[in-house]
Protein backbone atom coordinates (compact mmCIF):
# COMPACT_ATOMS: atom_id res chain seq x y z
CA UNK A 1 0.00 0.00 0.00
CA UNK A 2 1.56 3.41 -0.88
CA UNK A 3 2.06 6.05 1.61
CA UNK A 4 0.15 8.45 0.33
CA UNK A 5 -3.34 6.60 0.75
CA UNK A 6 -2.36 5.77 3.89
CA UNK A 7 -1.77 9.21 4.46
CA UNK A 8 -4.85 10.17 3.16
CA UNK A 9 -7.00 7.47 5.28
CA UNK A 10 -6.01 8.64 8.42
CA UNK A 11 -5.75 12.19 8.22
CA UNK A 12 -1.98 12.32 8.68
CA UNK A 13 0.09 15.50 8.75
CA UNK A 14 3.14 15.49 6.30
CA UNK A 15 5.87 17.05 8.39
CA UNK A 16 8.81 16.75 5.63
CA UNK A 17 9.80 15.10 2.39
CA UNK A 18 6.36 14.84 0.91
CA UNK A 19 8.55 13.68 -2.47
CA UNK A 20 8.67 10.72 -0.56
CA UNK A 21 4.68 9.82 -0.48
CA UNK A 22 4.31 7.38 -3.40
CA UNK A 23 6.74 4.81 -1.67
CA UNK A 24 5.14 1.35 -0.69
CA UNK A 25 4.64 0.48 2.54
CA UNK A 26 4.96 -2.63 3.11
CA UNK A 27 4.26 -3.40 6.95
CA UNK A 28 4.42 -1.63 10.63
CA UNK A 29 6.63 -1.68 13.24
CA UNK A 30 5.55 0.05 16.35
CA UNK A 31 8.77 0.74 18.57
CA UNK A 32 10.36 3.33 21.22
CA UNK A 33 13.79 1.56 21.82
CA UNK A 34 16.09 1.96 18.89
CA UNK A 35 17.86 -0.84 19.69
CA UNK A 36 14.83 -3.22 19.30
CA UNK A 37 13.59 -1.04 16.19
CA UNK A 38 17.42 -1.54 14.68
CA UNK A 39 17.15 -5.65 15.38
CA UNK A 40 13.27 -6.10 14.90
CA UNK A 41 12.01 -3.79 12.20
CA UNK A 42 12.22 -4.87 8.48
CA UNK A 43 12.76 -2.89 4.99
CA UNK A 44 9.38 -0.76 3.96
CA UNK A 45 8.02 -0.45 7.71
CA UNK A 46 6.13 2.29 8.28
CA UNK A 47 8.19 3.40 11.68
CA UNK A 48 5.18 4.25 14.34
CA UNK A 49 6.94 5.86 17.15
CA UNK A 50 6.84 9.07 20.03
CA UNK A 51 10.77 9.33 19.91
CA UNK A 52 11.65 12.78 18.55
CA UNK A 53 15.23 12.48 18.40
CA UNK A 54 17.61 13.13 15.44
CA UNK A 55 18.35 9.27 16.00
CA UNK A 56 15.44 8.22 14.61
CA UNK A 57 16.75 9.32 11.54
CA UNK A 58 19.71 7.46 11.30
CA UNK A 59 17.70 4.31 12.07
CA UNK A 60 15.00 4.51 9.73
CA UNK A 61 17.75 5.34 6.76
CA UNK A 62 19.52 2.03 7.89
CA UNK A 63 16.79 0.16 8.10
CA UNK A 64 14.82 1.20 4.68
CA UNK A 65 12.14 1.83 6.61
CA UNK A 66 9.50 3.51 4.05
CA UNK A 67 8.72 6.48 6.77
CA UNK A 68 8.55 7.39 10.37
CA UNK A 69 4.97 8.26 11.93
CA UNK A 70 5.19 10.36 14.83
CA UNK A 71 2.18 9.73 17.64
CA UNK A 72 0.40 11.27 20.49
CA UNK A 73 0.88 14.48 18.46
CA UNK A 74 5.57 14.53 18.96
CA UNK A 75 6.97 17.30 17.34
CA UNK A 76 10.35 16.17 16.10
CA UNK A 77 13.29 18.42 17.16
CA UNK A 78 14.62 20.91 14.20
CA UNK A 79 17.75 18.88 13.73
CA UNK A 80 15.64 15.68 13.20
CA UNK A 81 13.75 17.58 10.77
CA UNK A 82 17.36 18.25 8.78
CA UNK A 83 18.51 15.18 9.05
CA UNK A 84 15.48 13.58 7.26
CA UNK A 85 14.98 16.50 4.57
CA UNK A 86 19.16 15.56 4.14
CA UNK A 87 18.35 11.86 3.49
CA UNK A 88 14.99 12.04 2.58
CA UNK A 89 13.09 10.61 5.19
CA UNK A 90 9.32 11.22 5.02
CA UNK A 91 7.92 12.43 9.08
CA UNK A 92 4.19 12.04 9.33
CA UNK A 93 2.66 12.97 12.42
CA UNK A 94 -0.64 12.97 14.25
CA UNK A 95 -2.47 13.41 17.80
CA UNK A 96 -4.14 9.85 17.61
CA UNK A 97 -1.98 7.54 20.10
CA UNK A 98 0.26 4.64 18.94
CA UNK A 99 -2.37 1.88 19.43
CA UNK A 100 -4.84 3.75 17.65
CA UNK A 101 -2.53 4.15 14.96
CA UNK A 102 -1.37 0.99 14.66
CA UNK A 103 -4.93 -0.35 14.45
CA UNK A 104 -5.96 1.93 11.92
CA UNK A 105 -2.83 1.14 9.73
CA UNK A 106 -3.20 -2.29 10.03
CA UNK A 107 -6.77 -2.41 9.65
CA UNK A 108 -6.27 -0.60 5.71
CA UNK A 109 -3.12 -3.17 5.24
CA UNK A 110 -5.52 -6.02 6.23
CA UNK A 111 -8.99 -5.17 5.12
CA UNK B 1 1.48 28.29 55.38
CA UNK B 2 -1.24 26.05 56.09
CA UNK B 3 -0.89 23.46 58.94
CA UNK B 4 1.00 20.07 57.37
CA UNK B 5 -1.13 16.83 57.65
CA UNK B 6 1.24 14.39 57.39
CA UNK B 7 5.42 14.77 56.31
CA UNK B 8 7.75 12.27 55.09
CA UNK B 9 11.77 11.68 53.65
CA UNK B 10 12.50 9.26 51.72
CA UNK B 11 15.88 8.55 50.49
CA UNK B 12 17.29 7.19 47.11
CA UNK B 13 19.93 5.73 46.11
CA UNK B 14 21.61 6.97 42.73
CA UNK B 15 23.05 5.14 39.88
CA UNK B 16 21.12 2.01 40.12
CA UNK B 17 17.46 0.74 39.23
CA UNK B 18 16.81 -2.20 41.59
CA UNK B 19 14.16 -0.10 43.66
CA UNK B 20 13.26 2.66 41.32
CA UNK B 21 9.57 3.39 41.80
CA UNK B 22 9.61 1.44 45.10
CA UNK B 23 9.31 5.33 47.22
CA UNK B 24 6.39 6.63 44.72
CA UNK B 25 4.71 2.93 45.04
CA UNK B 26 4.92 3.96 49.06
CA UNK B 27 3.65 7.56 48.23
CA UNK B 28 0.73 6.29 46.55
CA UNK B 29 -0.72 4.16 49.00
CA UNK B 30 -0.02 6.48 52.01
CA UNK B 31 -1.45 9.17 50.04
CA UNK B 32 -4.70 7.24 49.39
CA UNK B 33 -4.43 5.98 52.99
CA UNK B 34 -4.76 9.55 54.17
CA UNK B 35 -8.05 9.18 51.95
CA UNK B 36 -6.69 11.92 49.29
CA UNK B 37 -9.12 11.96 45.96
CA UNK B 38 -7.60 9.80 43.72
CA UNK B 39 -7.05 12.12 40.95
CA UNK B 40 -4.35 14.01 42.82
CA UNK B 41 -2.94 10.71 44.40
CA UNK B 42 -2.47 9.44 40.59
CA UNK B 43 -1.04 13.05 40.42
CA UNK B 44 1.35 12.90 42.73
CA UNK B 45 2.32 9.09 42.25
CA UNK B 46 3.15 10.17 38.85
CA UNK B 47 5.67 12.89 39.79
CA UNK B 48 7.20 10.93 42.80
CA UNK B 49 8.00 8.59 40.09
CA UNK B 50 9.66 10.30 37.42
CA UNK B 51 11.18 12.25 40.37
CA UNK B 52 12.47 9.19 41.63
CA UNK B 53 14.03 8.05 38.15
CA UNK B 54 15.83 11.07 37.65
CA UNK B 55 17.47 10.71 40.87
CA UNK B 56 18.30 7.28 40.16
CA UNK B 57 19.38 7.90 36.62
CA UNK B 58 21.45 10.96 37.31
CA UNK B 59 22.69 11.45 40.80
CA UNK B 60 24.65 9.61 43.40
CA UNK B 61 21.83 10.00 46.02
CA UNK B 62 18.91 12.49 47.14
CA UNK B 63 15.93 12.12 48.67
CA UNK B 64 11.95 12.77 47.95
CA UNK B 65 9.73 15.06 50.50
CA UNK B 66 6.57 14.46 50.91
CA UNK B 67 4.10 16.96 52.25
CA UNK B 68 0.60 17.04 52.85
CA UNK B 69 -1.76 19.98 54.00
CA UNK B 70 -5.41 20.65 53.65
CA UNK B 71 -4.59 22.21 50.57
CA UNK B 72 -2.24 20.63 48.76
CA UNK B 73 0.38 17.41 47.95
CA UNK B 74 4.03 18.51 47.64
CA UNK B 75 7.00 16.51 46.29
CA UNK B 76 9.90 17.80 46.63
CA UNK B 77 13.04 16.00 45.22
CA UNK B 78 16.45 16.96 46.04
CA UNK B 79 19.83 15.39 45.11
CA UNK B 80 23.16 15.54 45.27
CA UNK B 81 24.59 15.32 41.64
CA UNK B 82 25.84 17.22 38.66
CA UNK B 83 23.43 19.69 38.06
CA UNK B 84 21.85 20.86 35.58
CA UNK B 85 23.64 23.54 33.54
CA UNK B 86 20.87 24.78 31.33
CA UNK B 87 17.15 24.77 32.57
CA UNK B 88 15.51 25.64 29.90
CA UNK B 89 17.47 23.56 27.27
CA UNK B 90 16.73 20.54 29.86
CA UNK B 91 12.74 20.91 29.93
CA UNK B 92 12.62 20.89 26.02
CA UNK B 93 10.80 17.43 25.06
CA UNK B 94 13.35 15.49 23.42
CA UNK B 95 16.49 16.52 25.21
CA UNK B 96 18.11 14.07 27.29
CA UNK B 97 21.27 13.64 28.46
CA UNK B 98 20.50 9.95 29.78
CA UNK B 99 22.48 6.61 29.51
CA UNK B 100 21.75 4.03 27.22
CA UNK B 101 21.25 1.90 30.75
CA UNK B 102 18.58 4.71 31.45
CA UNK B 103 17.33 4.44 27.77
CA UNK B 104 16.62 0.65 28.12
CA UNK B 105 14.32 1.33 31.16
CA UNK B 106 12.60 3.09 28.75
CA UNK B 107 13.15 6.37 30.22
CA UNK B 108 15.60 9.00 29.13
CA UNK B 109 13.84 10.38 26.32
CA UNK B 110 13.76 13.64 27.35
CA UNK B 111 10.05 13.90 28.82
CA UNK B 112 10.65 13.10 32.58
CA UNK B 113 10.40 17.05 33.34
CA UNK B 114 7.80 17.85 31.02
CA UNK B 115 6.02 14.64 32.97
CA UNK B 116 6.59 16.68 36.37
CA UNK B 117 5.28 20.02 35.05
CA UNK B 118 2.64 18.65 33.23
CA UNK B 119 0.89 16.90 36.57
CA UNK B 120 1.93 19.55 39.07
CA UNK B 121 -0.19 23.02 40.06
CA UNK B 122 3.24 24.79 40.11
CA UNK B 123 7.07 23.80 39.38
CA UNK B 124 10.35 25.31 40.81
CA UNK B 125 13.70 24.37 39.74
CA UNK B 126 17.20 25.01 41.03
CA UNK B 127 20.13 23.96 40.34
CA UNK B 128 23.83 24.46 40.69
CA UNK B 129 26.16 22.56 38.41
CA UNK B 130 28.72 20.17 40.60
CA UNK B 131 26.19 20.20 43.42
CA UNK B 132 22.88 19.09 42.93
CA UNK B 133 19.27 19.60 41.72
CA UNK B 134 16.18 20.68 43.75
CA UNK B 135 12.96 20.35 42.15
CA UNK B 136 9.80 21.38 44.18
CA UNK B 137 5.94 20.39 43.05
CA UNK B 138 2.42 21.42 44.59
CA UNK B 139 -0.74 19.76 43.70
CA UNK B 140 -3.82 21.47 45.03
CA UNK B 141 -6.21 19.34 46.66
CA UNK B 142 -9.35 21.07 44.81
CA UNK B 143 -9.98 19.03 41.70
CA UNK B 144 -8.77 20.58 38.42
CA UNK B 145 -10.92 20.88 35.46
CA UNK C 1 -13.44 -7.58 26.90
CA UNK C 2 -12.14 -10.20 29.15
CA UNK C 3 -8.41 -10.90 29.57
CA UNK C 4 -9.14 -14.04 29.12
CA UNK C 5 -10.77 -13.17 25.09
CA UNK C 6 -7.55 -11.06 24.32
CA UNK C 7 -5.31 -13.75 25.47
CA UNK C 8 -7.47 -16.15 23.24
CA UNK C 9 -6.96 -13.41 20.64
CA UNK C 10 -3.54 -12.98 20.98
CA UNK C 11 -2.59 -16.66 21.44
CA UNK C 12 -0.67 -15.75 24.28
CA UNK C 13 0.72 -16.97 27.65
CA UNK C 14 -0.34 -16.29 30.74
CA UNK C 15 2.28 -15.23 32.81
CA UNK C 16 1.25 -13.65 36.06
CA UNK C 17 -3.21 -13.70 37.62
CA UNK C 18 -4.25 -16.69 36.00
CA UNK C 19 -7.01 -16.00 38.45
CA UNK C 20 -7.78 -12.84 37.25
CA UNK C 21 -8.49 -13.48 33.75
CA UNK C 22 -12.22 -12.38 34.39
CA UNK C 23 -11.06 -8.85 34.12
CA UNK C 24 -12.69 -6.56 31.86
CA UNK C 25 -10.71 -4.14 29.53
CA UNK C 26 -11.51 -1.50 27.12
CA UNK C 27 -8.47 0.35 26.64
CA UNK C 28 -5.15 -0.33 25.49
CA UNK C 29 -2.28 1.48 25.57
CA UNK C 30 1.03 0.59 23.03
CA UNK C 31 4.75 2.48 24.17
CA UNK C 32 8.03 1.39 24.91
CA UNK C 33 8.44 4.56 26.84
CA UNK C 34 7.64 4.94 30.55
CA UNK C 35 7.16 8.60 30.34
CA UNK C 36 4.72 8.69 27.68
CA UNK C 37 2.86 5.75 29.38
CA UNK C 38 2.67 8.10 32.63
CA UNK C 39 1.96 11.19 30.48
CA UNK C 40 -1.08 9.33 28.71
CA UNK C 41 -2.11 6.12 29.81
CA UNK C 42 -5.28 5.98 31.55
CA UNK C 43 -6.34 3.29 34.55
CA UNK C 44 -8.05 0.12 33.40
CA UNK C 45 -6.01 0.26 30.27
CA UNK C 46 -4.37 -2.51 28.99
CA UNK C 47 0.04 -1.32 28.45
CA UNK C 48 1.03 -3.36 25.18
CA UNK C 49 5.12 -3.12 25.19
CA UNK C 50 8.07 -4.76 24.54
CA UNK C 51 9.66 -3.63 27.18
CA UNK C 52 10.31 -6.64 30.08
CA UNK C 53 11.99 -5.08 33.03
CA UNK C 54 10.62 -4.21 36.64
CA UNK C 55 9.88 -0.89 35.93
CA UNK C 56 6.89 -1.38 33.36
CA UNK C 57 5.34 -2.98 36.68
CA UNK C 58 6.31 -0.11 38.27
CA UNK C 59 4.85 2.24 35.96
CA UNK C 60 1.71 0.19 36.03
CA UNK C 61 1.16 0.05 39.44
CA UNK C 62 1.47 4.12 39.71
CA UNK C 63 -1.03 4.46 37.05
CA UNK C 64 -3.63 1.36 38.19
CA UNK C 65 -3.11 -0.51 34.35
CA UNK C 66 -5.48 -3.29 34.48
CA UNK C 67 -2.91 -5.83 32.63
CA UNK C 68 0.35 -5.42 30.76
CA UNK C 69 1.05 -7.56 27.61
CA UNK C 70 4.57 -8.58 26.45
CA UNK C 71 5.27 -8.76 22.82
CA UNK C 72 7.25 -10.44 20.60
CA UNK C 73 7.80 -13.59 22.33
CA UNK C 74 9.85 -11.69 25.06
CA UNK C 75 10.65 -13.76 28.45
CA UNK C 76 10.42 -10.94 31.35
CA UNK C 77 13.75 -11.29 34.26
CA UNK C 78 12.30 -12.94 37.38
CA UNK C 79 12.44 -9.85 39.58
CA UNK C 80 9.98 -8.61 36.86
CA UNK C 81 7.21 -11.36 37.48
CA UNK C 82 7.98 -11.18 41.13
CA UNK C 83 6.95 -7.27 41.02
CA UNK C 84 4.16 -8.17 39.54
CA UNK C 85 2.66 -11.02 41.41
CA UNK C 86 3.71 -9.03 44.55
CA UNK C 87 1.62 -5.73 42.82
CA UNK C 88 -1.15 -8.05 41.54
CA UNK C 89 -0.66 -7.16 38.36
CA UNK C 90 -1.30 -9.79 35.26
CA UNK C 91 1.05 -10.20 32.81
CA UNK C 92 0.12 -12.20 29.22
CA UNK C 93 2.89 -13.05 26.57
CA UNK C 94 2.28 -12.84 23.41
CA UNK C 95 4.35 -14.01 19.98
CA UNK C 96 2.99 -10.86 17.99
CA UNK C 97 4.93 -7.90 17.28
CA UNK C 98 3.50 -4.74 18.84
CA UNK C 99 2.00 -3.32 15.13
CA UNK C 100 -0.11 -7.15 14.86
CA UNK C 101 -1.06 -7.11 18.76
CA UNK C 102 -2.47 -3.45 18.66
CA UNK C 103 -3.87 -4.33 15.18
CA UNK C 104 -5.52 -7.47 16.45
CA UNK C 105 -7.02 -5.93 19.54
CA UNK C 106 -8.06 -2.68 17.77
CA UNK C 107 -10.17 -5.35 15.21
CA UNK C 108 -12.08 -6.87 18.34
CA UNK C 109 -12.63 -3.68 19.18
CA UNK C 110 -10.22 -2.42 22.01
CA UNK C 111 -9.93 1.60 21.45
CA UNK C 112 -6.56 3.78 22.08
CA UNK C 113 -7.11 5.06 25.81
CA UNK C 114 -6.96 8.26 24.78
CA UNK C 115 -7.98 9.28 21.29
CA UNK C 116 -6.22 12.73 20.53
CA UNK C 117 -3.90 15.17 22.28
CA UNK C 118 -5.40 17.61 24.42
CA UNK C 119 -8.97 16.03 23.29
CA UNK C 120 -10.29 13.68 26.46
CA UNK C 121 -7.68 14.40 28.84
CA UNK C 122 -9.45 15.01 32.37
CA UNK C 123 -6.83 14.05 34.04
CA UNK C 124 -4.35 16.51 33.43
CA UNK C 125 -3.88 19.41 35.92
CA UNK C 126 -3.32 23.31 35.15
CA UNK C 127 -0.12 23.92 33.89
CA UNK C 128 2.19 26.72 35.17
Amino acid sequence: MKLEEIAGKLNLRVLCCDEGLSREVRGGFVGDLLSDVMANSREGDLWITRQVHPNIVAVAVMKEHSAILLVQGGIPMEDTLSRARKEGVPILGTEINGFEAAGKIYGLMNP
Amino acid sequence: MSEIRYENFFPIEGGTFVNAGDVSSRIKSILKNLGIGSEVVRRAAIIAYESEINIVSYALRGNIRLSVTPDAVCIEAKDEGPGIPDIELAMQEGFSTATPMVREMGFGAGMGLSNIKKFSDSLEITSEVGQGTHVKTRINMAEAG
Amino acid sequence: MTLAEIRDILDAEVLVGSDELGKEVKTAFSADLMSDVLAFAKPGSLLLTGLTNPQVVRTSDILDIAAIILVRGKVPPAETVRLAQELKIPILRTRYILFETSGRLHEKGIVGCIEKVGGDRVDVGNKI
